[in-house]
C-alpha cells in the first residue's frame, strides 16, 4: 500500500475528503496525516521559514517539515488547499518547494473546490502511486524486442511500434469511436513499420481512453499519461539523465512536469478551461482559414503584441479573435497572438507550480504549431527543445515501459 | 437564558463558562454533532459534504474559498441565533481554532454587524487576567435576561 501524506487546509470543509480517500483507494494508495505536536506547530516557523493566520496551513507546514525530517512517513505527498485563497496559495507553493529541495519523495500540489471529484484528482493521483510504484520502471532508458504503444488521446490516437530502442512505424487518427480509432492508428503503425500484429511482443496504452482501449487490445501496461509522457519526452530529446521539464499542452488539458533522471518529481495538470489548449489554436486556425499545420508557420511571421487577446476563457479568446481581424489586424500577428496566449496562461496557471528546469522540453501534438514552443521560448528566455515524433510522445513512452516488463 | 456566541467559535472553555452562567452557547461542535449524527453518514467523520460549501453561500460570494463557505454553512447559522456575543481578540490556538484565517475575520465582522451585545476581551496572560477575564464574562452574562 502506497502512503500518500495529505498535508492540507479546507479540504474537509469543502466536502471533498471523501473524494480524495475515493480516488486514492482507486490507485491502491492510502492517504495518511502525519502526526505533529501543538509545539511543532507554534514552532513551525523556525523550521520552515514562517508561520501564517490560519491554524490549519501551520499545520500543512508543521507536517510537510515532520516529513522531511522523517521520510520513511509517507511514500509520496499532495498539498491540497482551496482554490481563490491566496494565503494558502502561497504556502502550498512553498511547501511543494520544501519537501522536493529537501527530499526525494515526489509532490503533488492541487487546488481544489466544492466541486472536485475523485474523478478529477484519479489521473494526478495515480501518477504519484507509479513514480512511487514503478520507480525501477520508469528509470528504464531503453527500449528492447518489438513493443508498440498507443496513445487514446481526447482529440487524436495515436501508436507507434518500436524495436531495439527505434521508432519503425507510426499511426495517427482523429479520435471518433474510441476503440476504432485505436484500431486504426495501430493498424497504420504496424503497416509502416511492416510487422503483423501477432509478432508485437506487448503493448502499452496511456491516454483517456486507456482503460477501454487497454482492454481491447489485452495491453500488458495501462498506464496515465503524466509518467508516460515523461518518459517517452526525456527519451527522444535525449534527457534521461539530470533535471529536465516536460511541457504538453494537449487538445483537453496540459500538463507540466519537472522530471529527474527520467522520473517525475512534481507535476500539475491543468484542465478547467479550454482557452489554454489545443482546441483555442484548432479554433484560431479555422478562423484565420488556415489548416492548423500552418498555423505555426504563418504565427512565425506575427507579432503577437499588435493583438490584444487573451484566451483565460475560449469564448472571450474567440471573441479578442474575431474583433482584431474585424479591425483590420494582420492574420499573422493574431496567430502569434493565439499562440503567445495560451503559452501564457500556461506560464502563469501551470509552471508557477512546478519547478523550471533546464532543457525545457515541449512535446503533443501543439508542440508541432510552431508558433507555440516560441511563444514559450519568449516567457521562459529559455530554449524549447520539440523533439521528433514530438506528437507520439505517449505512445513512445508505453512502448518504451512494456519492453521493461517484458524481462520479467 | 439567552443564546450566546463566542468567539472563537470553537472554544469549549468559554462554552462551559456561558453554560455555567445559565445561558445557551452557541458553538461549532454543535454544529458538528448534528452533522455527524444525522442518518445518513455520506462523507465521514465531520459529514461535511459538497452542499456544505453551497449552503455556505448565504454568508459569502461563490468567489470566496470554499473551505471558508463549507465553515460558514456551520458557524452561519448559530450567528443568526445569536442574542449577544463574547468576543476574544488574540485567543491563541488552545482556546479554539476555525483553522482558517478568513473564516475567523469573517465570522468577527457578522458577529459584530448583527447589532447584539457583544463583550470584547482580550486573552489573558497570566493568573490576574484570568480572574478578571472570568468576572468580566459573569458581569456580561449576569445582565443578559
Amino acid at each position: 500500500m502506497i502512503r500518500v501524506a495529505q498535508l492540507s487546509c479546507g479540504a474537509e470543509y469543502s466536502g471533498i475528503q471523501k473524494e480524495i480517500d475515493r480516488a486514492a483507494e482507486k490507485v491502491g494508495a492510502k492517504i495518511i496525516y502525519p502526526e505533529v505536536s501543538l509545539e511543532d506547530i507554534l514552532n513551525v516557523e523556525k523550521k520552515f521559514g514562517v508561520s501564517v493566520a490560519s491554524g490549519d496551513l501551520n499545520m500543512a507546514m508543521a507536517r510537510a517539515v515532520r516529513i522531511v525530517e522523517n521520510p520513511e512517513l509517507a511514500d509520496a505527498v499532495i498539498v491540497m488547499t482551496c482554490f481563490r485563497c491566496a494565503e494558502a496559495a502561497i504556502i502550498r507553493s512553498e511547501i511543494r518547494k520544501f519537501i522536493h529541495e529537501h527530499s526525494r519523495i515526489p509532490v503533488l500540489s492541487y487546488s481544489f473546490t466544492e466541486r472536485t471529484t475523485a474523478e478529477t484528482l484519479l489521473t494526478r493521483m495515480e501518477a504519484l502511486v507509479t513514480t512511487v510504484k514503478y520507480r525501477g520502471l520508469l528509470a528504464r532508458e531503453n527500449q528492447k524486442g518489438l513493443t508498440a504503444g498507443i496513445d487514446s488521446g481526447s482529440t487524436t490516437t495515436k501508436a507507434v511500434v518500436m524495436r531495439d530502442n527505434q521508432v519503425i512505424g507510426t499511426g495517427w487518427v482523429p479520435t471518433t469511436e474510441v476503440l476504432k480509432s485505436a484500431d486504426d492508428a495501430f493498424a497504420a503503425a504496424l503497416q509502416e513499420a511492416g510487422i503483423k500484429k501477432e509478432e508485437i511482443q506487448a503493448v502499452g496504452v496511456t491516454g483517456y481512453g486507456r482503460f477501454l482501449v487497454g482492454k481491447h487490445v489485452n495491453a500488458r501496461l495501462i498506464q496515465e499519461e503524466i509518467t508516460v509522457n515523461s518518459k517517452g519526452a526525456v527519451f527522444l530529446a535525449d534527457a534521461q539523465k539530470g533535471p529536465a521539464t516536460v511541457i504538453d499542452i494537449g487538445g483537453m488539458d496540459n500538463k507540466a512536469i519537472s522530471v529527474q533522471d527520467g522520473i517525475p518529481g512534481g507535476f500539475t495538470m491543468g484542465g478547467i478551461c479550454a482557452g489554454a489548449s489545443g482546441r483555442f489554436l484548432e479554433l484560431a486556425a479555422k478562423r484565420l482559414g488556415v489548416e492548423i499545420t500552418e498555423l505555426g508557420k504563418l504565427a512565425l511571421k506575427g507579432n503577437y503584441k499588435n493583438v490584444a487577446m487573451n484566451s483565460y476563457c475560449i469564448v472571450f479568446g474567440t471573441q479578442s479573435l474575431v474583433n482584431s481581424l474585424s479591425m483590420g489586424c494582420k492574420p499573422e500577428d493574431v496567430a502569434m497572438a493565439a499562440c503567445h496566449s495560451v503559452a501564457e496562461q500556461v506560464y502563469e496557471q501551470q509552471l508557477q507550480e512546478i519547478e523550471v528546469k533546464e532543457p525545457v522540453i515541449m512535446v503533443g501534438g501543439t508542440s508541432l504549431i510552431e508558433g507555440l514552443p516560441r511563444a514559450m521560448e519568449q516567457l521562459l528566455q529559455t530554449k524549447v527543445t520539440v523533439p521528433k515524433y514530438a506528437q507520439f510522445i505517449g505512445a513512445v513512452g508505453a512502448a518504451l515501459l512494456v519492453s521493461g516488463l517484458l524481462e520479467g | 437564558m439567552a443564546k450566546v456566541i463566542v468567539y472563537p467559535p470553537t472554544s469549549m472553555i468559554l462554552s462551559d463558562l456561558v453554560e455555567r452562567m445559565g445561558h445557551k452557547a452557541l458553538v461549532v461542535p454543535e454544529s458538528v454533532r448534528k452533522l455527524a449524527t444525522a442518518d445518513e453518514i455520506e462523507s465521514p467523520p465531520l459529514n461535511v459534504t459538497p452542499e456544505e460549501p453551497k449552503k455556505g453561500l448565504r454568508y459569502a460570494a461563490v468567489d470566496v474559498p470554499s473551505g471558508v463557505r463549507g465553515r460558514m454553512a456551520l458557524i452561519g447559522p448559530l450567528i443568526e441565533e445569536a442574542e449577544a456575543a463574547i468576543i476574544v481578540e488574540d485567543p491563541g490556538w488552545l482556546t479554539g481554532c476555525a483553522g482558517c484565517s478568513r473564516t475567523n475575520e469573517l465570522v468577527r465582522l457578522l458577529i459584530r454587524t448583527k447589532g447584539v451585545p457583544v463583550l470584547d476581551l482580550s486573552y489573558p496572560t497570566d493568573d490576574a487576567e484570568a480572574k478578571a477575564f472570568v468576572q468580566k464574562i459573569k458581569a456580561f452574562l449576569g445582565e443578559l435576561k
